[in-house]
């Protein structure tokens, strides 16, 4: 069990990797939607299955497959070649990668002096999910759906094709 | 047990994940992939908490991953709508391009 | 008829007022009327004042009128009260009366000036501060005089103030008189401190009880009051002002600069006496600062091309026989002159004015000639003017009142040779220059024309004032020619009577005609230096050492460059280099700093997405390290 953890823990950090150092955005997607597949079996193996269900489904399936979508649509063949030559340079990601490095550094100090240690592992089923969800977090619940709402209407607003829409955009 | 391997490691998978996510971020112009990368810290984040609720056996853990999922629902679907906006008006993806709040 | 005192001072006041608030919607006729008139009516009551005094001579020698208290701060309380005694009462008509005269001869001088209701409301002010002084019960009223009669100084001097020469000359009076303003109300707090009232005759009264004679209290006092009267009668040292105030108006320079403001410090040294006899020292310095003055100015007024100069030096030269004469103590006779010379004077400078008018506006004496015939008028009235100012023997005012200061200087207790050889030398240079200017302007070839004349208004006062030249000398006759007291006898009730050594009188004829042939030799040399033969007078000039005594002595022995080098440019300089003086540092060490942190902090302000998402995650790691490590 402990092998498939590490493997999928490997592949989903070689994937990320190629995530953010691909020219191609398509690629990078299909990269970052490899990693998320390696990262539903980790939920799975951690024993939530719901949640693991609902990252292939809702993250890998929907969000990354809206990405896609939007990317074809932008249509940008030609820019693949300017962003090759920013990538060439070390001192533009010397100083992420330095800030990076100390924060990972960070967290595994923190979990190293006193980390996650007891407690048992059981399978977290969906029943137990959905019950938590609609008697203790119902007020969450609402709310997330308050703000799916709202990401809705302004994503609508703020996509329209139309001269109205170019206008407000020009304006502001 | 094996389980306690696995949380540790789980959270330093998540850690180095969430680090990643952070240099892209910071690193790239294009915003696409800032968007995306803004994605990977998400999600990295969320595996943080499913980990922390598989310790403590309960359901919290992944109530607040659904919530994150949410959130991240939207935040794509509008970042993305911006995004295209501005392509409209800059014509281009360069994250730098957008700098009229200077100064 | 005394309780009408008040409306003296207050008529002139009142037309300031309605002047300054209504000037603009008057006609000039309007204007006019109120200007002149309120100093007239101010005339008339002070005339029937005088009626009333005199005529109670002998039951009072002073009468007081309160007319409100001014202050009253911890056991300070100053009146506006007014005295009326016999000094001030001789001030008093000479101030409305020449007064009077010179608003009506300056209704037409400045008819066609678009200031005409700002320079009778000034006139007016000054007219009224003028009274205040001389009539004011204590120190404090007389120093609110004082300053006004300042303030209208400078106001009219720079009356014309679209020239910035006139302004700068408006200002240099100012200053150079509030150096002795200064010094005189610290002599008013070292008084007041000491003797605990500023109240005149009270003042004196305690000075005398409580002061021993030689006292560094008297001493100071006195001579603080003194430096106080030398910048506003223009002696040396502070004499720099008045040739440069003759950018005033010419009614401006007979009134102020000549008549009244002027002798408003022979005014306060009469007026303190007790205070200048418990200091001798200072007396005698009031003596020899009047000698040199007069000799200095009398020098510099025998090189002057303009014809205002030459009267403004002369007025310099004659308050300097004023105060020579109170340095000897001859009290009457210093206010006798002061009479006298305030008619002649005011004669002088409105004739001049009459012939810079006639002439449209020729000040420079080299231009003139030739006058006597286009303004005959003037010519006479002039002609009796100069000899007044020159002492003409028996038929002048001036003669006697310069006479009896000349006596008075040998022969008083305090009199010595040096100080009537100068007076007698004085004598000699002011007929000279007198009649310089009398040649040069009226005799010869005529080089300018005149335009028109002058009209009844400016020929009437100068006819009466030349008549009064005449005519006021007689009041007050030496002991050999009939000696007539009636002048003298007036003051005595006010000043203390002149005293002189045994065996003086004898010499008094003597004297006096010594003086006559001074001044008769004076206008000889004149005449043929400036009339005769010229060209001795051309020569003299002409010759080294004569265009050096010409240059020194012309630009008033030199203390305007002294002052301008020593103490103008050293103060220029320094407030020069203090404009960014080291106490604004800290102030502008702020301004500094912030806006230095500014420009640094807006560099981070570079509208790049990432910079920010730098600044985010770096101090999200930031916080943790201390979180974790702290």
């Amino acid at each position: 069990m402990s092998a498939v953890f590490y493997l999928s823990a490997f592949v989903a950090v070689a994937a990320t990797v190629m995530v953010i150092t691909r020219v191609n955005a398509v690629h990078a997607l299909l990269y970052f939607i490899v990693s998320l597949l390696s990262i539903a079996l980790i939920f799975f193996l951690l024993g939530a299955p719901f949640v693991a269900a609902l990252e292939v489904i809702i993250y890998a399936g929907a969000i990354m497959v809206l990405f896609v979508f939007v990317i074809m649509l932008l249509n940008i063949g030609s820019e693949a070649a300017e962003k090759e030559k920013q990538l060439l340079s070390p001192q533009l990601w010397a100083g992420p990668a330095l800030l990076s490095a100390v924060l990972l550094g960070e967290f595994i100090y923190v979990l190293g002096h006193g980390g996650a240690r007891a407690g048992g592992i059981g399978i977290v089923g969906p029943r137990v999910v959905g019950i938590s969800l609609l008697t203790k977090y119902v007020i969450g619940l609402e709310l997330a759906s308050m703000l799916l709402l709202a990401g809705l209407v302004g994503a609508y607003h703020l996509g329209r094709r139309q001269e109205a829409g170019r206008e407000s955009g020009e304006r502001s | 047990m094996t389980q306690d391997i696995y949380l540790n490691h789980g959270l330093i998978l998540a850690s180095v994940l969430f680090a990643l996510g952070l240099f892209g971020v910071l690193a790239r112009r294009n915003i696409i992939f800032v968007l995306l990368s803004i994605e990977v810290m998400l999600n990295a984040a969320g595996l943080v908490f499913v980990v922390a609720g598989a310790k403590w056996g309960q359901a919290d853990g992944q109530v607040m991953f659904i919530f994150i999922l949410a959130m991240a629902a939207a935040e794509v679907s509008v970042g993305l709508a911006l995004m295209l906006r501005m392509y409209h008006i800059l014509k281009t993806l360069d994250a730098d391009a957008a700098g009229r709040m200077k100064g | 008829m005394l309780e009408l005192l008040w409306l003296i001072p207050a008529l002139p006041f009142a037309g300031f007022l309605v002047l300054a608030i209504a000037g603009r919607i008057l006609s000039r006729g309007g204007i006019a009327a109120v200007g002149v008139g309120s100093v007239g009516l101010s005339c008339i009551a002070a005339f029937a004042a005088a009626a009333e005094f005199i005529g109670q001579a002998e039951s009072g020698h002073f009468y007081v009128q309160r007319l409100w208290a001014w202050l009253s701060v911890g056991g300070f309380t100053p009146e506006i009260s007014l005295y009326l005694d016999a000094l001030s009462l001789v001030m008093m008509l000479v101030v409305t009366f020449v007064g009077f005269l010179i608003h009506l001869y300056s209704s037409e001088f400045m008819l066609e000036d678009e200031g005409y209701g700002r320079f009778f409301a000034y006139m007016n002010l000054f007219v009224g501060s003028m009274l205040a002084l001389v009539l004011a019960d204590n120190l404090l009223l007389l120093y609110l005089g004082w300053e006004g009669v300042g303030l209208c100084s400078y106001l009219l001097i720079g009356f014309w103030y679209k020239d910035p020469a006139n302004g700068r000359a408006a200002i240099k009076a100012f200053v150079v008189t509030r150096v002795g303003d200064t010094a005189m109300i610290i002599g008013l707090f070292l008084l007041f401190m000491n003797l605990g009232t500023l109240q005149m005759q009270e003042l004196m009264r305690l000075a005398a009880e409580r002061w021993a004679v030689g006292s560094g209290l008297a001493v100071a006092a006195a001579a603080l009051l003194l430096v106080g009267a030398l910048g506003k009668s223009a002696q040396l040292p502070l004499q720099t002002w008045l040739p440069d105030a003759m950018a005033g108006p010419s009614p401006v320079s007979a009134l102020i600069h000549a008549a009244t403001m002027v002798t408003a410090g022979v005014y306060l040294i009469a007026r303190t006496h007790l205070l200048f006899t418990l200091a001798p020292a200072v007396q005698a310095a009031v003596a020899i600062i009047g000698a040199l003055t007069l000799l200095l100015a009398g020098c510099s007024a025998l090189t002057q091309k303009d014809i205002k100069r030459v009267l403004a030096y002369s007025t310099i030269s004659q308050i300097g026989y004023m105060f020579l004469a109170l340095g000897v103590g001859a009290w009457s006779a210093a206010i006798f002159h002061l009479m006298t010379h305030a008619f002649f004077k005011a004669l002088l400078f409105l004739g001049a004015g009459i012939v810079i008018v006639s002439l449209d506006d020729e000040h420079d004496m080299f231009k003139m000639g030739g006058l006597r015939s286009q303004l005959p008028a003037v010519f006479w009235t002039f002609l009796i003017g100069a000899c007044s100012l020159s002492a003409l023997p028996f038929i002048t005012a001036g003669f006697y009142s310069k006479d009896i200061i000349l006596f008075y200087s040998l022969a008083s207790p305090l009199g010595n040779r040096l100080l009537w050889t100068a007076g007698v030398l004085g004598a000699f240079i002011t007929s000279l220059y007198t009649f310089r200017m009398v040649f040069m302007t009226f005799f010869g070839e005529a080089k300018s024309h005149v335009h028109r004349g002058p009209g009844m208004r400016m020929t009437v006062p100068v006819v009466i004032l030349a008549a009064l030249s005449i005519v006021a000398g007689f009041v007050e006759l030496p002991h050999s020619l009939g000696n007539i007291r009636m002048f003298s006898t007036l003051i005595n009730k006010a000043l203390p009577a002149m005293a002189f050594r045994a065996g003086a009188s004898e010499a008094e004829t003597t004297l006096m005609a010594f003086a006559a042939i001074v001044s008769l030799l004076g206008i000889f040399l004149a005449y043929i230096l400036f009339y005769e033969k010229p060209r001795y007078a051309d020569s003299l000039a002409n010759i080294l050492p004569g265009r050096l005594i010409k240059r020194f002595w012309s630009s008033g022995w030199g203390f305007d460059w002294l002052y301008e080098t020593f103490l103008v440019r050293p103060f220029v300089w320094f407030a020069r280099t203090n404009r960014d003086d080291f106490t604004d540092l800290i102030y502008l060490g702020m301004i500094w700093t912030s806006r230095g942190l500014n420009n640094m902090l807006s560099l981070s302000q570079s509208g790049k997405v990432r910079m920010y998402a730098t600044g985010i995650a770096l101090g999200a790691v930031l916080v943790i390290a201390i979180a974790v490590f702290l």
